[in-house]
């Protein structure tokens, strides 16, 4: 009897110990799952969610504090991806944050650019080259559509134009061939 | 040593050999004007390397390789460039693509060849003449070729270099001609291509329902020790990874290349283009076409790169009444286009001018009943039936565990469907979605890099202008800002 509490108690004892000790020695920064849901997010940095950028938003949703429905760029896939990853029905998309667009890409007129440099601070990714007084224009490769751009420009010369398809980024369709019912 | 390994699966599709094959090749016309795409081949599109109003001549390169993956474009024959523009080539999509349109003179006057000595260069330069000769796989792959001659890296030795003349669509007889007429050419190309890649075995595949091609191709071969090997008419044989299985019975891993098992694959017609390149410094300029189906006067033509489909429809006599559609490639592998005002690229083997009795009936596709007929004529041992499945539902990531990359859309699945369900359209839709998120994950990645990066660089300003506003005036209370300006540039 005293032998077997005794023995339960240092087990437990050591237990008690090495798990504390790997709480400390393998503490997790932050929060893992804010990683994945970032991972899911498209990082166009709009916030046209609300939060100031991808990595707010997916920090409020790890949090419980933020819908996942709240990202019109990521659209109805980018949802379907969240509720995936968090073991949730799907919500449909939030039409009050902005409705799915066709990916769309910023254009300076550089007739009418004046230099003023406010695009180049709005751009949330440096997708804007230029300097003051001198024009600008914007890296098309990299500039993700966020539109953060078009507001701040005084001379209103940026616009937003859908992405051509091209011959490199033409996609073969989903077959659309009604499948007709055994008679 | 000549045993044959029998793929899985495949089919016998119904010939149609004899309607282009009896004619020799026949030159094909000198048009007025030339629309030559810059993407004639996979990789990077060309960098074009002439401008509007440029006097060009024959065999002048327009277009320049760029990056490693890539081939130079030439004038097919001699004028001015007219202008340097997208417009509609052959592509499933329609779309049009960067070309250069070349309004010729007549003359067809050749810019000056330089023939070379192979035995006497050194393999890196050898391999950088057929890159600047526009070389590529004339199978209809247009892979650079010479990428594929360079072995390093994949395996020690090559134990076979192997020549794809099966030529299995059921229309297409062009590599079926130029075996029977060009065939010293062929073998001359193809002893360019075993000294580059020093191969223990050189193997020719030709398919036995091309018999005069195979005796042409065993006499050029007489004294070279290449073997020329009949291998049995079924449909894919022609295709790299049943060729390679079918002669040496061995497979490529998944995701891998023919280099990594030591074989290495080519078409004929691209030994031709290599051998013509080399000895006669003649870059790609033409290449032969079959133009058949339902046109007045099928036959081979050796058309120059650039010309409009709708010259050699002229050429053959013309369309017979009721074609249904026209198709680049074969029936099995090719694609519909959307007209005939379409260049002829070096990827185009085939215009088939299809009619209603020589299309597969299009009927409307009815459930899958399980029947497993795909799975027994499926060539790349898959699981045709759970790949549709996983590409109807959009599960991409099953579709991907089950192999759909290894997929080579031969279309025997689709063939022998009882309920006419279009399989390879959800493959091919399925592996475009794969690519395209693919991408979009990679953009999306760099975008938050680039992202955080400049959330790091505004913080590091601000400590900066902090640190800089404190040694100012150290005793004052608190920091007055926005006197500065934001330099902006990123």
């Amino acid at each position: 009897m005293v032998i077997a509490i005794f023995a339960l108690g240092a087990l437990a004892g050591a237990s008690g110990l090495l798990l504390g000790f790997a709480a400390i020695r393998f503490k997790v920064e932050g929060n893992p799952m804010v990683e994945k849901i970032d991972a899911v997010l498209p990082q166009t940095q709009c916030g046209q969610c609300g939060y100031a950028g991808c990595r707010p938003y997916a920090e409020a949703i790890a949090a419980g504090e933020a819908e996942i429905n709240l990202c019109p760029p990521g659209g109805a896939n980018g949802v379907a991806a969240l509720a995936d990853l968090l073991g949730r029905d799907p919500p449909p998309l939030n039409a009050d944050d902005g409705l799915e667009k066709p990916k769309l890409v910023a254009v300076i007129d550089e007739q009418s650019c004046i230099g003023c440099t406010l695009c180049i601070q709005a751009c949330p990714v440096d997708a804007i080259l230029g300097a003051a007084k001198h024009m600008h224009t914007v890296i098309a490769r990299e500039c993700t559509g966020c539109e953060l751009c078009v507001a701040p420009c005084p001379v209103d010369c940026i616009h937003m134009t859908p992405v051509a398809e091209t011959i490199t980024t033409w996609k073969w369709t989903y077959p659309g061939v009604a499948v007709r019912a055994a008679a | 040593m000549s045993r044959l390994f029998p793929f899985h699966g495949g089919l016998k599709t119904v010939r149609h050999k004899t309607e282009s094959n009896a004619l020799p090749i026949e030159p094909g016309p000198l048009p007025r004007r030339l629309v030559v795409p810059l993407r004639q081949h996979m990789g990077n599109v060309a960098k074009p390397s002439v401008q509007p109003g440029d006097r060009v001549l024959k065999g002048q390169m327009i277009g320049q390789a760029d990056g490693y993956i890539s081939a130079a474009v030439h004038a097919p024959s001699s004028g001015v460039v007219a202008v340097v523009e997208p417009r509609p080539v052959p592509h499933p999509s329609g779309l049009a693509d960067l070309c250069v349109i070349i309004e010729t003179d007549g003359e067809d006057r050749w810019i000056e060849r330089e023939p070379v000595d192979y035995r006497r260069l050194h393999p890196s330069d050898l391999r950088n003449l057929i890159r600047n000769a526009g070389v590529v796989g004339l199978g209809g792959a247009v892979f650079p070729s010479a990428v594929k001659l360079n072995p390093g890296g994949h395996c020690e030795r090559v134990d076979a270099l192997i020549l794809n003349g099966a030529e299995c669509e059921p229309w297409i007889t062009c590599d079926d001609r130029i075996m029977r007429e060009r065939a010293a050419d062929i073998v001359a190309g193809l002893a360019i291509m075993a000294h580059l890649l020093e191969p223990r075995e050189v193997l020719i595949g030709i398919e036995d329902d091309k018999p005069e091609a195979i005796a042409a191709m065993t006499a050029a071969c007489a004294g070279t020790g290449y073997a020329v090997r009949a291998v049995p008419t079924r449909y894919p044989s022609g295709s790299v990874k049943q060729l390679i299985f079918l002669l040496t019975g061995r497979e490529i891993p998944e995701q891998g290349l023919p280099l990594d098992i030591g074989v290495q694959c080519f078409n004929v017609a691209t030994a031709y283009t290599v051998h013509r390149a080399i000895v006669h410094g003649e870059p790609v300029l033409s290449r032969i076409v079959t133009v058949t189906g339902h046109v007045h006067r099928p036959r081979n033509i050796d058309v120059l790169l650039g010309t409009s489909f709708a010259d050699l429809v002229t050429q053959c006599g013309g369309y017979r009444d009721g074609v249904e559609r026209l198709i680049m490639g074969g029936p099995m592998m090719g694609f519909a286009l959307h007209n005939d005002d379409v260049p002829v690229t070096k990827a185009t083997n085939c215009i088939l001018a299809a009619s209603v009795e020589q299309l597969t009936p299009e009927q409307p596709a009815m459930p899958c009943i399980r029947c497993g007929a795909c799975v027994d004529a499926c060539p790349a041992n898959l699981l045709p039936q759970q790949l549709y499945w996983f590409a109807r539902a959009k599960e991409f990531d099953k579709a991907r565990d089950h192999h759909l990359f290894s997929c080579i859309e031969c279309g025997c699945c689709s063939y022998v469907c009882p309920s006419h369900i279009p399989l390879v359209q959800y493959y091919r839709y399925a592996k475009n979605e794969i690519w395209a998120r693919e991408q979009e994950k990679e953009k999306a990645e760099l975008a938050r890099q680039r992202h955080q990066a400049r959330q790091e660089r505004l913080e590091r300003e601000k400590q900066e202008r902090e640190a800089k506003l404190r040694q100012k005036a150290p005793p004052r209370t608190a920091a007055e800002t926005g006197t500065e300006t934001t330099d902006g540039v990123g």
